[in-house]
């Protein structure tokens, strides 16, 4: 890349255009201090590679450590999770079992009713309609979190518990799973009605011509067309789950234990990262590396889940 | 119904008075709105909840006072005023380098390269990782070079700008993307370096898009409280934040601490300031989308 960079002589070698390399009007040479203008310009670009080595860096150095005492089978298949008790235990699966019970919880609020709501913005509201309700769901977004967890804590989880009949504690993986659902939609909607609108008319209007009905243009044209749009919502959104914080850290309880059942209370991984750093555990201590053992194990799922999201995204954006 | 179907969002004529109103398809479309209503009614009890658990503790004292382990005196002065810090200490790091580097993988970087496409698969990357581990990533940078006493303004700042620093780009991008090519050329035509047409021409005219992004980016920092917790801003602060080097705490924090706390006059104050951070983060997005909606220009 630096090699050709030298011989580059006009805006049009960012490739956009088509145009040959040698279209530019722009000077063949920059002048000296344009130079250092555009290599501060990239060295801030290339910051985010330092960013994500840092990360690595850091989760990585503690982690090994930790697994130098711990090993790593024991980490990923005990099923008691004990790190600060005189007889110390480190299976991760109780963190394990919780953050997938609140993870799918949340999708099951968030995926009906993010492409429900996806689905009414890209194919039944009006312009001017959606141009109102659009902006309105987006503002859910805005709530913080720590809201959203008071929230779960002070009135879904006595609602619960008082209206639905339900035997909920004053901490449980429902309450806090629901609320972390809601909190998702928009990124479930925001996403897909994006997908759903990237369907070309002519597929809607032929389906129309063949005598159906807008619903089931919907469900068998826009669906299907726009389905890898779809899963990277979702797939988004199963990634925010694992790593909310504060709605569980507040609502789902700090009992590590293996959940069975969604009105039990539990720690999430997150959840205990964020309970981890309330005590005091001194620096290099097997009881901090656990903290990095678990983010480290955090990191690589939302990772693998995040690559797996951005490549369905860019195979529905080249589709039309 | 055959040609003049232009708008999706028109109704379609035949289809109107036959087969739209089946029972299954009315059906589909309650259920559609039930889902928007979810989120709609969800927003609302928050907010109705919330205000009324938070009561008469919605008063000035609020906002003057120190907090205090009689929840009828205290208030969440030093948390507003460390938010203050914090979130100008993030602007001031994070919105020039996310804007540098958009500007650079946007009008500077070879498409093409292979290097550059990883660049931007890391930063799309970058913006998905979970906040907490961010705050890993700032305990670790601190320790790093040496700090002790890790809950300064400027740790809590750094691991909310390199939090933030993705989304900036990205929003960045997406309006320096949207300004057309044509504008460019005219600039270059006249002469200008490449470098003078992205500051006086591409910059100026991608201003809207960029402040929507960055406002977005800084209401989500300001109600981050993950990276914060793992710093050690959960403490008992009784003084106003001063400098960049100043223990600090924030109102996502105070609210998480207040939340914690057993006794029934702490949740009210919880309440309250939650209601205080709502509004306030309500407003940014809402300014946020006003201009996105009002700069969606046609050239």
């Amino acid at each position: 890349m630096t090699a050709t960079q030298h011989l580059r002589s006009g805006p049009a070698e960012q490739g956009r255009s088509g145009l040959p390399a040698d279209w530019g009007l722009g000077r063949t040479r920059s002048r000296h201090g344009e130079t250092v203008i555009r290599l501060l310009l990239r060295a801030a670009a290339g910051l985010s590679v330092l960013i994500t080595a840092g990360i690595v860096v850091s989760l990585l150095v503690p982690a090994i450590g930790f697994f130098q005492q711990v090993s790593v089978v024991e980490f990923l298949t005990g099923t008691r999770w004990a790190p600060q008790f005189a007889d110390p235990s480190f299976g991760v699966l109780p963190l394990i079992t919780a953050t997938a019970w609140t993870t799918l919880i949340a999708l099951a609020v968030a995926v009906p009713c993010g492409l429900g709501a996806a689905a009414y913005l890209a194919e039944y509201a009006r312009p001017r309609v959606r141009r109102i309700l659009k902006p309105i769901l987006e503002l859910l977004a805005g709530v913080p979190t720590v809201v959203f967890g008071f929230f779960a804590l002070s009135f879904v989880g006595p609602a619960l518990r008082d209206w639905l009949g339900i035997d909920v504690g004053t901490f449980s993986i429902l309450a806090a799973g629901l609320v972390m659902g809601v909190m998702i939609i928009p990124t479930v909607a925001s996403l897909s009605e994006d997908a759903m609108s990237a369907v070309p008319h002519a597929l809607r209007e032929g389906s129309a011509a063949l005598g159906s009905n807008r619903m089931q243009t919907t469900l068998r044209v826009v669906f299907p067309a726009a389905l890898s749009g779809i899963v990277a919502a979702v797939v988004l959104g199963i990634s925010r789950a694992i790593g909310e914080t504060m709605i569980v850290a507040i609502a789902a309880g700090a009992r590590p234990q293996m959940v069975t059942d969604p009105t039990m209370e539990g720690a999430t991984m997150t959840g205990f990262i964020a309970r981890m750093a309330l005590g005091d555990s001194r620096v290099g201590s097997l009881e901090y590396d656990t903290l990095f053992a678990v983010g480290l194990l955090l990191f690589l799922l939302t990772f693998v889940v995040n690559l797996i999201s951005i490549r369905l995204v860019r195979r529905f954006r080249q589709e039309y | 119904m055959t040609a003049t179907t232009t708008s999706r969002a028109q109704a379609l004529p035949i289809g109107q008075h036959s087969r739209e109103r089946s029972p299954g398809a009315t059906l589909f479309l309650v259920l559609l709105w039930a889902s928007l209503l979810v989120a709609f009614a969800t927003l609302v009890t928050l907010l109705v909840s919330t205000i009324i658990e938070a009561g008469d503790r919605l008063d000035s004292t609020l906002l003057t006072e120190y907090p205090s382990s009689r929840p009828e005196e205290a208030g969440a002065r030093p948390a507003i005023l460390g938010s203050l810090w914090v979130i100008g200490t993030t602007a001031v790091l994070a919105v020039p380098l996310g804007i540098a580097a958009a500007v650079h993988l946007e009008e500077f970087a070879d498409r093409h390269s292979r290097f550059n496409r990883l660049l931007e698969l890391n930063i799309q990357n970058l913006s998905a990782i979970p906040s907490i581990i961010y705050g890993m990533l700032a305990i670790g940078t601190l320790s790093l070079i040496g700090v002790q006493n890790k809950n300064i303004v400027i740790g809590g700042a750094l691991a909310l700008a390199l939090l933030i620093l993705p989304v900036i780009i990205i929003s960045t991008r997406e309006a320096l993307r949207a300004v057309p090519r044509e504008q460019r050329q005219a600039s270059l035509a006249l002469g200008a370096t490449e470098l003078q047409t992205t500051w006086r021409v591409t910059l100026p005219a991608a201003v809207p898009g960029i402040s929507t992004g960055t406002i977005l980016a800084l209401s989500r920092a300001l109600g981050e409280a993950a990276p914060l917790l793992l710093l050690g801003a959960l403490v008992f602060i009784s003084f106003d934040p001063n400098g960049l080097l100043s223990g600090f705490t924030t109102m996502p924090i105070q609210i998480f601490g207040w939340t914690n706390s057993p006794q029934a006059g702490f949740r009210e104050l919880a309440a309250a300031a939650s209601v205080l951070l709502v509004v306030i983060l309500l407003a940014m997005n809402a300014l946020a989308i006003i201009i996105r909606n009002r700069s969606q220009r046609r050239w």
